[in-house]
């Protein structure tokens, strides 16, 4: 309503002359150029790249070059952690939330698990591999206390924290704090009136879920995940610190392209950095999409 | 109903052992930095190394310089947006979202192949480094600072200053921007904390920041980076206590508003 009127107001007073208009231009030049000189045009000039042959010339290859198995491989593995931990930290990340709002719990809870999950979800990078290396590595205190304690040796039963699943559990300490924070205000928004007019109508707690609740949950449910998968779909830092660059992830073969061309082709580099925005750019617009949607019930 | 909260308090209980284990395991490890005894030799070490400071110092520079650059960036434009150029606001706010759809492992790419040939040879440079750092913070800054300017009336504002003959200089330092200092400082601290650590734009550049060293220290030793990692963490709570204590503490004193 606010932003409505201010935007009434603002037309009124921006439009008296018509040489306001240019002027008006003039303010985001700053900023414009900036972004295209630092965002944009970089980025352009991958996009660019990638449909460049060494010579400069246009060419398809690069593109279906990205199809080529180890490359496929590579987008595939990515994926699979992105997938894995949009999921399992979507999933639980919700019960989290859903503890603390529709819960029952003491009020004093759901700050301090905002407050803590605002810290862990910028808790990334070089420190969160350190602690996941000190904690569950080979000579981690949590592998040392299990096998000298309980005789478990979670290294001989296939646990292993520079691979996939240890990566997927390292992505999780960021992933389903930021699930928390962004699922909260969906979850604020189911009305207490819903349930009791389904109970009032003799609605069972299952139909409630059925009919009500999880139809209203999943668009923004859906797109919290998305997000989540973008945000481990881009993450570079994390486990280059955690396997020194032996899980082949596209971030990961990007930088070892970036410091060494690894692929013996500079522009089937630029290719799969074009990729990666083009995957990115898909996540976005399907988040925004659905957040639209589930904005009809939720506000 | 019980049923529901035992649940409640299940899940909450699993969340907490995860969270808590590996920081609980993070520190003890730290504190095996001499062999038999439970210290914090570790942690002298660490803060002992030259490099360390060194690289802090460097990565301390460039967050500070990309938090000028950012909010003189950003400020002036959504200010003038707000007040002028109404239509221009899903460009903008388009353009500063726009790093989510860029990782930065391809910003830093983009960046090298543009700006490592002439006529703009600035791969060595400083500047392309608080550049990348500015584009990586704009979703934020340019949140916090549009929030701000949300929660008052800036029309209303700058239009009883300007009747008042108050000139452009003193509308912006002495009614707009104390009334935004909330905003200002969650944006401040946000971009801190994201530039202090950063390591995939220093290590592409090849930067002596305070990323890559933690990184080269987790290569080559076994307790300082544990010790690192518990450090990390206590500044992260730090800066985002601080911009929970601001919001907390200012908001109530703010100038005009809606109330």
């Amino acid at each position: 309503m606010k932003q409505q009127s201010e935007g009434q107001r603002g037309a009124r007073v921006a439009r008296p002359s018509s040489s306001a208009r240019p002027r008006a231009w003039l303010g985001i030049v700053p900023f414009a150029v900036f972004c295209l000189a630092f965002m944009i045009l970089p980025a352009g000039s991958l996009l660019v790249g990638s449909f460049q042959d060494p010579q400069g010339a246009f060419t398809l290859a690069n593109i279906a070059h990205l199809f080529r198995p180890d490359i496929l491989k590579c987008y595939l593995v990515t994926i699979e952690v992105s997938a894995v931990t949009a999921v399992a930290g979507g999933l639980f990340g919700l019960l989290l939330a859903f503890s603390v709002t529709l819960g029952g719990l003491p009020k004093g809870l759901r700050s301090g698990l905002l407050t803590f999950s605002g810290v862990a979800s910028n808790f990334a990078g070089v420190p969160l591999a350190f602690a996941f290396i000190a904690t569950m590595g080979r000579v981690g205190m949590v592998t040392v206390v299990l096998k000298t304690v309980f005789g478990i040796n979670l290294y001989e039963h296939g646990f292993n924290l520079y691979s996939f699943w240890g990566l997927c559990l390292t992505y999780l300490y960021f992933q389903l704090p930021l699930m928390v924070l962004i699922i909260t205000p969906a979850l604020d928004g189911m009305k207490k009136e819903w349930r009791e007019a389904s109970e009032s109508l003799g609605a069972s707690k299952t139909q409630y879920w059925l009919h009500i609740g999880l139809p209203i949950l999943a668009p923004p449910l859906l797109s919290c995940m998305i997000l989540l998968f973008g945000n481990a779909f881009g993450a570079y830092a994390t486990a280059y610190a955690l396997t020194g660059g032996l899980l082949n992830l596209v971030p990961i073969l990007i930088g070892a392209q970036i410091q060494g061309d690894v692929l013996h082709d500079p522009n089937l580099g630029y290719a799969l950095a074009f990729g990666m925005v083009v995957v990115m750019t898909a996540c976005i617009l399907a988040y925004t999409a659905l957040q639209k949607r589930a904005s009809r019930w939720l506000r | 109903m019980s049923a529901r909260r035992g649940w409640a308090w299940l899940w909450l209980f699993l969340g907490f052992l995860y969270f808590f284990i590996p920081l609980l395991g993070t520190f003890i490890f730290s504190l095996h930095g001499k062999r038999g005894v439970l210290s914090f030799a570790a942690y002298h070490r660490v803060f002992a190394d030259p490099l360390f400071i060194e690289t802090f110092t460097f990565s301390l520079q460039m967050a500070i310089l990309t938090i000028i650059v950012g909010l003189c960036l950003i400020i002036p434009t959504v200010i003038w947006i707000h007040l002028r150029a109404p239509w221009a606001k899903p460009v903008v706010e388009t353009f500063s979202l726009l790093p989510f759809v860029i990782p930065p492992i391809v910003l830093v790419f983009g960046l090298i192949r543009m700006y490592s040939a002439p006529p703009f040879q600035l791969v060595s440079s400083r500047l392309l480094l608080v550049a990348g750092y500015v584009v990586l913070s704009f979703p934020y800054i340019y949140r916090s600072v549009d929030a701000g300017l949300r929660a008052i009336d800036l029309r209303g504002l700058t239009e009883a200053a300007q009747s008042l003959g108050a000139g452009w200089g003193t509308i912006m330092f002495k009614v707009v921007l104390p009334n935004m200092r909330v905003s200002l400082l969650s944006a401040a601290f946000l971009t801190f904390s994201i530039v202090i650590g950063e390591l995939t734009l220093a290590v592409m550049l090849a930067w002596p920041a305070f990323g890559p060293y933690m990184a080269l220290v987790g290569r080559d030793l076994a307790y300082e980076p544990a010790a690192l990692a518990i450090l990390s963490f206590l500044l992260t709570w730090g800066l985002i206590g601080l911009i929970q204590f601001a919001s907390r503490r200012l908001a109530g004193s703010a100038l005009g508003g809606t109330h």
